[in-house]
């Protein structure tokens, strides 16, 4: 089991399962996606009281979700570099944090420009903007971590003991920063009872959630197949492949 | 092992008092930038009193942040952080003693001084209690998680922009919670919650920082 694990985790196993994996999932996220916003944008009916402005849930929800899950997957796969000293884990880490931080600036500029017209402001410090902020900076942080250490090594294990101290405190930063301030609406969706959002409005979020997610999965390989190659320049598989170009 | 303990954070503080004006610098830098407040807005008395609860604590964090150097930058340039890592105690009680150390240096004198900052924004004299109430449990954690950050960095040339960015959004909790039990209790509140809180994040703070801590500083000797 362990073998097979640390087979198949090498850099250069990899390289060459992924090409597939790429295909698949950008074909279906573009499928996927281009289906959810057709539903969102035309079939999708129109809220009573915001009109058509609404709409841009369908790519703000989404970015918000991605964003945090995104931080978790991070987190998750920096302690698996650091436990059982998988590189693999490491360079997805390393790959994961700039996608997250795009797709948080993307909800934040997204949350913003809807707020214009809804809330009046583009900015206001409600609890859930301020903790997508904070996300922000704690993605910034570990990059800025990971780029000011030379050595890769240590550079991985740093940043990602950081990651998983930054996810210790997720939670708590948001329930203080919930408990702090509150305008933003509560959540539409994650409620135990019935979703207070309309049936036709559900489904594209979600298409456009399983969308987002296939599209991350499928920047996150390709990222970490550059990772993988950059990091592996001096190694014989990597030239074997520059060779063949 | 308690012995250990004891012994580093006599050494670190006979250390620290053998170089007083470097001691005092937190604690004056503290001082100045409260100051600097009334003196950049209209300094009425309401109008410093809404601003006291998040100007001191601001400044505190500023302060508390700017001096996190101290708990192992010395130690790993001279070499004795990596014979502290080949000791036979646990890294991690050495570690808390290098907090406790800093803490009783920094943090402390901060807390001490706190009710004379809180004359000079006006607060009232419940809210000056909970200041020293809420400063008392919301510093030593910003020692501990800070010691994270410094072990993370103590390697990196020029770190301390770095250990800034890094550190900050984690001292977001404390900063909510501790300036937030000070406003509260200036409009005669009770702040139970807040301290209760604070206190939590504490005892979470002081059973986790220094293990991740010590892992820390691991990685920054094997480099």
């Amino acid at each position: 089991m362990w073998n097979w694990i640390q087979r198949f985790s090498s850099p250069k196993h990899f390289y060459s399962m992924s090409v597939p994996l790429i295909k698949w999932f950008a074909i279906a996220a573009l499928v996927i996606g281009l289906y959810g916003l057709y539903l969102g944008l035309f079939v999708a009916p129109t809220d009573y009281k915001q009109g058509d402005s609404y709409r841009i849930i369908f790519i703000h929800v989404p970015a918000a979700w991605l964003a945090m899950f995104i931080y978790m997957v991070m987190a998750v796969s920096a302690g698996i570099g650091i436990i059982w000293r998988i590189r693999l884990a490491d360079m997805v880490a390393a790959a994961s944090a700039p996608i997250g931080a795009s797709f948080t600036f993307l909800a934040l500029v997204t949350g913003s420009l809807w707020g214009k017209p809804m809330w009046g402001t583009y900015w206001i410090w409600d609890a859930r903007l301020t903790s997508m902020l904070i996300l922000l900076f704690l993605y910034l942080g570990y990059m800025a971590l990971q780029s000011a250490i030379d050595d890769q090594r240590s550079a991985d294990k740093a940043s990602g003991l950081l990651a998983i101290v930054g996810a210790v405190n997720i939670p708590i930063i948001h329930y203080s920063v919930e408990w702090w301030n509150t305008l933003h609406q509560g959540a539409s969706v994650a409620k135990f009872d019935a979703p207070s959002i309309h049936i036709d409005m559900l489904i594209p979020l979600l298409l456009m959630a399983v969308a987002f997610k296939l599209f991350y999965a499928t920047m996150v390989l390709v990222r970490t197949r550059n990772e993988s190659l950059y990091r592996d320049r001096n190694r014989r598989w990597v030239r074997e492949i520059v060779e063949k170009l | 092992m308690l012995k250990a303990f004891y012994h580093l954070l006599i050494r670190d503080l006979r250390l620290a008092l053998r170089n007083r004006h470097e001691l005092a610098n937190p604690l004056i830098f503290f001082i100045l930038v409260v100051t600097l407040f009334p003196l950049a807005v209209m300094p009425t008395p309401e109008a410093l009193q809404t601003m006291a609860p998040g100007v001191i604590w601001v400044s505190a964090l500023l302060a508390v942040l700017l001096s996190l150097d101290r708990i192992f930058k010395q130690d790993y340039e001279d070499g004795s952080l990596d014979q502290l890592m080949l000791s036979p105690n646990p890294l991690v009680i050495l570690v808390l003693a290098k907090v406790l150390a800093h803490w009783l240096l920094t943090g402390l004198p901060l807390v001490i001084i706190a009710p004379l900052l809180g004359l000079f924004m006006s607060l009232s004299a419940e809210a000056v209690e909970v200041l020293v109430y809420s400063l008392l449990l919301g510093t030593p954690v910003l020692s501990l998680v800070g010691a994270i950050g410094v072990s993370l960095t103590v390697s990196v040339n020029h770190g301390g922009v770095l250990l800034s960015l890094i550190i900050l959004p984690l001292y977001i909790p404390i900063l909510i919670f501790g300036a937030n039990a000070v406003d509260v209790a200036s409009s005669g509140l009770p702040v139970t919650g807040q301290l209760l809180f604070l206190s939590a994040v504490l005892a979470l703070a002081l059973s986790l920082a220094p293990l991740a801590s010590s892992v820390a500083l691991r990685i920054t000797a094997s480099r």
